[in-house]
């Protein structure tokens, strides 16, 4: 694709989402915000929020407590803060481990081809039927729950999705004459696949990596609130909508609204900036 | 002749891909740490003709294969075991809450299909206006709304605040029932409007950009015409294809709308019998959930070539 027809996309993308410029630095700027606050959530928290109150619960937003506070009295705020720490690690080991065997499965299978390849491609359709949640809330019956089995769990499921991207890019990237040219001068197959051709497709991959990792948030805060993921009293926002459902049932929902917002909020950002990093890397 | 070689072909692959995940399905028991009987008995305690009956039938003096094989053939007769929470086969206790997990499945089913294809084939229409920016709006936002994003905002302000609808339970009758299901329905949709939506847009963009369109177009064919014989039937191949995902994305994710609104059907079951460390419901649901994803997508590949005779020719043609 020639610069000139990618400037002619994006200016039409930019048009048809009013702007999709500052919506892509707005997003990244929620992204940026978000790990912020994660690595600095003990310091940022006004209140220990694993402490409730017995005496306030379900109070509205006063000076004493920001975002107010649920059912057993715990500051929304502070478990707000503190919750993003767990719900941005899970995600992280997720696109961790999925992203790295992905991309080694993917370019071993594109790279070598023929019979190999179509195993692998098997195998992984197999894979694909297994959603992702479900793989989740399987490896939690077997190992019991927590985040370290779910996250495993996630990772195979995702896997699939970077391999076949790899894949597909490995088999086209692997006719380009560069890569004749580094094998001509009798490098290693293994060297011309890992430092020659993975770094032209690595912002692709980049992409893909930040879309799953919108998604892995949501499937382990679905996996919290089922009350199978992170167990209280540690802060979590799956686990805090989990608990704010009797407050919604009472007719205070703030306690469930505000960790609601947040894993949206995350998740449409991360959809976002790993949709336009996409379009940057088919350049 | 050849057409008839290729479904044979599709559905001898379907039979292998529905035996390895059956495998990987069985074999599962086996990563959970320490010995598999007592695993299946946890927090339990099982009388020693329990046990018996659970080495009995799982026959642990059997090599494992031979141990898959009699486990799948039963799963083919319909016996996936006993459930030790609920004492009742596994079967009947899946069987007793199908239908009402079926009917949420089916209103959601109902609601994708309308919203999505009208909404995706209303931008595609309206390209580059208002109109289609509004419809790419809601297909991100959309898409970033977790079920249980979608239950508790729809319980808080329908249900609670205004009380037009019922809050918890499956209700009785079919009307009630009907009105119970709305706000599961519409919360278990959202992701996968906005999913199909997407696909519905961009398919039929691909084909009103094509030159048969501008040919029929020119020639004097009503537009309407056009639009329903060359470019929504050409474009419903790529939004049947996504239905495999559909239907497992739902059924999985009826475990939290049904948790969220306190119903009962095989999702809440799925999570209740996670907690309550029923090994062999939770295996048996998984199992349905995997092979309906892997039998829809058999049917999609089967009912394609109806839908566009060049598959047909292709997969006939070269193989």
């Amino acid at each position: 694709m020639s610069t000139a027809t990618v400037r002619v996309g994006v200016g039409r993308m930019v048009r048809r989402l009013g702007g999709h410029g500052w919506l892509f630095r707005v997003c990244l700027g929620v992204l940026v915000v978000f790990v912020a606050v994660a690595l600095l959530a003990p310091w940022l928290a006004p209140q220990d929020p694993t402490v409730g109150d017995f005496a306030d619960t379900m109070a509205g937003p006063s000076a004493q407590h920001w975002l107010g506070t649920d059912q057993g009295g715990h500051d929304t705020f502070s478990a707000l803060l503190e919750g993003a720490r767990t719900s941005l690690l899970g995600p992280l080991g997720v696109v961790a481990f999925s992203s790295v065997g992905g991309i080694a499965v993917g370019l071993f299978s594109g790279w070598r081809g023929g019979r190999v390849d179509a195993v692998i491609s098997r195998v992984l359709d197999v894979l694909f039927a297994f959603p992702s949640l479900l793989l989740a809330i399987l490896a939690v019956a077997l190992f019991g729950k927590g985040l370290g089995a779910p996250v495993l769990a996630m990772a195979v499921a995702y896997l699939p999705y970077t391999a076949r991207l790899v894949r597909g890019l490995t088999a086209q990237e692997k006719t380009r004459p560069y890569i004749a040219a580094y094998l001509v001068q009798g490098h290693a197959p293994a060297y011309v696949a890992v430092r020659g051709l993975l770094p032209n497709i690595a912002a692709t991959v980049l992409a893909q990596s930040t879309v799953n990792f919108g998604y892995a948030l949501l499937d382990l805060a679905a996996l919290s609130f089922l009350g199978l993921g992170v167990q209280p009293p540690t802060p979590d926002w799956g686990a805090m909508i989990n608990r704010a459902q009797s407050a919604v049932l009472a007719g205070q929902p703030l306690s469930a609204v505000v960790p609601v917002m947040a894993v949206v909020v995350a998740v449409l950002a991360f959809n976002v900036v790993g949709e336009r990093l996409g379009e940057r890397g088919t350049r | 002749m050849s057409l008839a070689l290729a479904v044979l072909r599709r559905l001898a692959g379907t039979a292998v891909t529905l035996l390895v995940t059956s495998f990987l399905v069985y074999s599962s028991l086996y990563l959970a740490p320490g010995d598999p009987v007592s695993f299946l008995v946890r927090g339990r305690s099982p009388s020693p003709a329990e046990l018996a009956s659970i080495r009995r039938q799982f026959g642990f003096d059997q090599p494992f294969l031979l141990r898959y094989w009699h486990w799948l053939d039963a799963v083919l007769h319909g016996d996936f075991g006993r459930s030790y929470l609920f004492h009742q086969s596994v079967g009947a206790v899946i069987w007793s809450r199908l239908p009402s997990s079926l009917l949420l499945v089916a209103v959601a089913t109902v609601l994708i299909a309308v919203v999505g294809i009208g909404a995706g084939a209303l931008g595609a229409l309206r390209r580059g206006t208002r109109t289609d920016g509004a419809v790419l709006l809601l297909v991100t936002v959309g898409a970033a709304v977790p079920s249980f994003a979608a239950a508790i905002v729809l319980r808080s302000v329908l249900g609670v605040k205004l009380g037009w609808f019922p809050t918890i339970g499956n209700g009785s009758g079919l009307l009630d029932r009907l009105r119970h299901v709305v706000l599961p329905a519409i919360a278990l949709s959202v992701t996968f409007m906005a999913l199909v939506t997407r696909v519905t847009r961009s398919a039929m963009l691909d084909q009103l950009g094509r030159e048969h369109v501008e040919v029929a177009l020119s020639r004097g064919t009503p537009r309407f015409a056009v639009l329903r014989r060359h470019v929504f039937r050409n474009a419903l191949g790529p939004i049947v294809t996504v239905s495999g995902l559909l239907v497992s994305g739902m059924l999985v994710s009826t475990a939290i709308v049904e948790t969220a609104f306190g119903m009962s059907g095989i999702g809440s079951l799925l999570v209740q019998c996670v907690d309550e460390l029923d090994f062999q419901v939770v295996q048996a649901l998984v199992l349905l959930v995997v092979a309906a994803f892997v039998v829809v997508n058999t049917l999609v590949d089967l009912v394609y070539p109806l839908i566009d005779p060049r598959v047909a020719r292709r997969a006939g043609g070269v193989r």
